[in-house]
């Protein structure tokens, strides 16, 4: 194995279940560019090596360690760490940069619990300092921000997709196979797989520059194609409170607040949703919102910058043909 | 089959939460404490797996500041057998690291088959401790389950990841995590409330487990500033008159949005 950068940086980048590289990549690249030199880290499936390394050099590893294995389809969490515990005996980075996924919170805790590393999560922001590697949080639904540190050694963190705009030059391909001695370590085994199906091309939620929101004002699935109907005419992303997802109008992972996905785009628009804080706590950093709510006493009037007293289903029609006007 | 359900006191969500700007800590005075709902999804798991076996013991375990007992207490009143309290001024304010260190050393003492926490509390939105704990404890984790079995010597669920939804299994014993699409939990009756009062609830210090919180040759992440951002101000509320549709569509167009 040659000699790494001493500022090496090592990014684990995540794959779709169709073995394309995750769009977090770019982001995580962009971040590690910012601190160090970013090495990241492949771990797929036999023959999707080379693809992989040439779509993570175009996003900014000046190398690309690969890992072909069959074991993470049927093993959960426990190739991942093996490993990232490889990649990192063999650069010494001074950290190590994962997605906030479901996936990736897993392989992080399980990795600096088996190594003793410092881990922050959650990570919207990465600086360096005299004394070493800075990360950012935004805390209680971006009311507070704080940095933190390793006390010593490398620091794992799980970045937040979407949060880091940063993004690194393309690079040379620079692909290095990984020798991987399984750990034996206990694990959960995978018994099947199905990809969520992206029934439409628009934009994922995480990292989306707009987004069009739908609470339980909607009334039902059927009408919460409303919604759908303003995030098309914008090009925005679709979000929905948690009562909307409890009441089936639309999959959790499109749950924005407390306990589902922060954004922070430039428009966020609310329709027929309250402003709870929990979902304010996912919401209230965007740049620019818009609520549309029947009940003048809604608490989303109070981070909104613009809000409609009146019914979704006479303003948001009107909206859309002014849109619609407009592209004429 | 012993289950441990981990469970946490955290500020109450409906309310304002605050930090303290001096030590970075939560501000136990600012909001009420309550247990975190997910906790108590957890241990609705829990529950009902026992309601329909009778060798199924449940235990409650947090590690809190002691003022945190009544929060805990509410487990045994909604059906948990016991409660494991871990609580020590030492530590305030611990990492990651050092709470997976804790717990993971309680739940050996106390001995399990099957550990559920909650994919994610609402004051640390970690949601790596899970993870964490099953690598100490060298069993499986299967983490993010939004529909759980167990049977006497497994576990198995669908677990809703990013971009994929899958289903996985583990040999006890095993952590899991569980997602707020399980159901929320029973209230404590009156009959509970009476019987927690008799319950065992051991109270542990970190030297009770043999962890020393102020070891410096372990790696620790420290929090370095804290700032408030300023509350976001409230804009324009107008009432639609036929026109609402259209005063929106001209603010995207002022503000360069469309
Ligand atoms: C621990 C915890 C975590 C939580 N996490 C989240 C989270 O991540 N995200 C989240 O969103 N919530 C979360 N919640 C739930 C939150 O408290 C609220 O229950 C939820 O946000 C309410 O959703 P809603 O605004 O759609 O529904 P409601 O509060 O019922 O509001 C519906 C709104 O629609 C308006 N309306 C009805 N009809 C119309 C119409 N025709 N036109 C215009 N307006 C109309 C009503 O006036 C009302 O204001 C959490 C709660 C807890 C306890
Ligand atoms: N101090 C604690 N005591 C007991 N359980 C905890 C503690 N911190 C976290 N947990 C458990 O771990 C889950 C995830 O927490 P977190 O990693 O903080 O998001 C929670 O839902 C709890 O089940």
């Amino acid at each position: 194995m040659p000699d790494h950068p001493a500022d090496s940086i090592l990014v684990l980048l995540e794959t779709s279940p169709n073995g394309e590289l995750a769009t977090s990549a770019s982001g995580l690249l962009g971040a590690a560019a910012l601190i160090g030199t970013p090495v990241a880290l492949a771990v797929v499936a036999p023959g999707e090596a080379g693809t992989i390394a040439e779509q993570a050099a175009e996003r900014g590893a000046a190398r690309v360690l690969v890992v072909e294995t069959d074991s993470m389809r049927t093993q959960l969490t426990i190739p991942h760490v093996d490993c990232l515990a490889a990649a990192v005996a063999a650069v010494a980075p001074d950290a190590v940069l994962i997605p906030n996924s479901i996936d990736g919170r897993d392989v992080a805790g399980r990795f600096a619990a088996r190594t003793g590393a410092a881990i922050a999560v959650d990570v919207i922001g990465v600086s360096r300092d005299d004394e070493g590697i800075l990360v950012h949080h935004s805390v209680y639904g971006g009311a507070y921000t704080v940095a933190s540190a390793a006390t010593f050694g490398p620091i794992v963190m799980t970045v937040r997709q979407g949060a880091v705009d940063a993004r690194a030059e393309a690079q040379a391909v620079a692909l290095e196979s990984l020798e991987v001695s399984a750990s034996g370590a206990a694990s959960a085994v995978i018994e099947s797989v199905e990809a969520v199906a992206e029934t439409s091309s628009r934009p994922e939620l995480r990292g989306a520059k707009r987004v069009v929101s739908g609470g339980r004002g909607l009334g039902s699935a059927e009408q919460f194609a409303l919604v759908e109907e303003l995030a098309d005419a914008l090009g925005a992303a679709v979000g929905a409170s948690r009562a909307a997802v409890d009441a089936g109008y639309i999959p959790a992972s499109h749950q924005v607040g407390q306990t589902g996905v922060s954004v922070s785009p430039q428009l966020y628009i609310a329709l027929g949703i309250s402003g709870a804080i929990q979902h304010r706590a996912g919401m209230q950093t965007a740049k620019h919102i818009i609520a549309v709510n029947k009940d003048p006493d809604a608490p989303i009037f109070e981070v909104a910058d613009l809000g409609i007293v009146g019914d979704v289903f006479t303003v948001v029609p009107q909206l859309v043909s002014a849109l619609a006007e407009r592209k004429r | 089959m012993k289950i441990i359900v981990l469970v946490k006191e955290v500020p109450d969500t409906y309310g304002d939460r605050k930090l303290d700007l001096e030590t970075g800590l939560a501000d136990r005075a600012a909001s009420e404490a309550v247990l975190d709902e997910i906790g108590e999804r957890a241990l609705e798991v829990a529950l009902s797996f026992a309601d329909a076996h009778d060798d199924a013991e449940v235990v409650v375990m947090s590690m809190a500041p002691e003022t945190a007992a009544p929060t805990i207490r509410k487990g045994l009143a909604m059906g948990a057998a016991a409660a494991v309290h871990i609580a020590d001024p030492g530590l305030a304010g611990a990492d990651l690291g050092l709470t997976a260190r804790v717990l993971a050393a309680a739940i050996r003492r106390t001995g399990f088959d099957l550990v559920i926490a909650g994919n994610l509390s609402t004051d640390g939105s970690g949601g790596v401790l899970p993870a964490m704990l099953a690598e100490l404890l060298d069993v499986p984790n299967a983490t993010a389950l939004s529909s759980i079995e167990i049977t006497a010597d497994s576990v198995s669920g669908t677990r809703s990841a990013d971009d994929a939804t899958m289903r996985v299994s583990a040999t006890l014993p095993a952590v899991v995590s569980i997602t707020e699409a399980m159901p929320s939990a029973r209230f404590p009756n009156f009959k509970g409330i009476m019987a927690a009062k008799k319950k065992p609830f051991e109270t542990l210090t970190a030297a009770d487990l043999g962890v020393e919180p102020h070891d410096l040759s372990v790696a620790m992440s420290i929090m370095t500033a804290i700032a408030e951002k300023p509350a976001r101000a409230a804009g324009l509320k107008v009432t639609d008159e036929g026109d609402g549709g259209t005063r929106i569509a001209e603010y995207l167009v002022e503000n360069r949005l469309v």
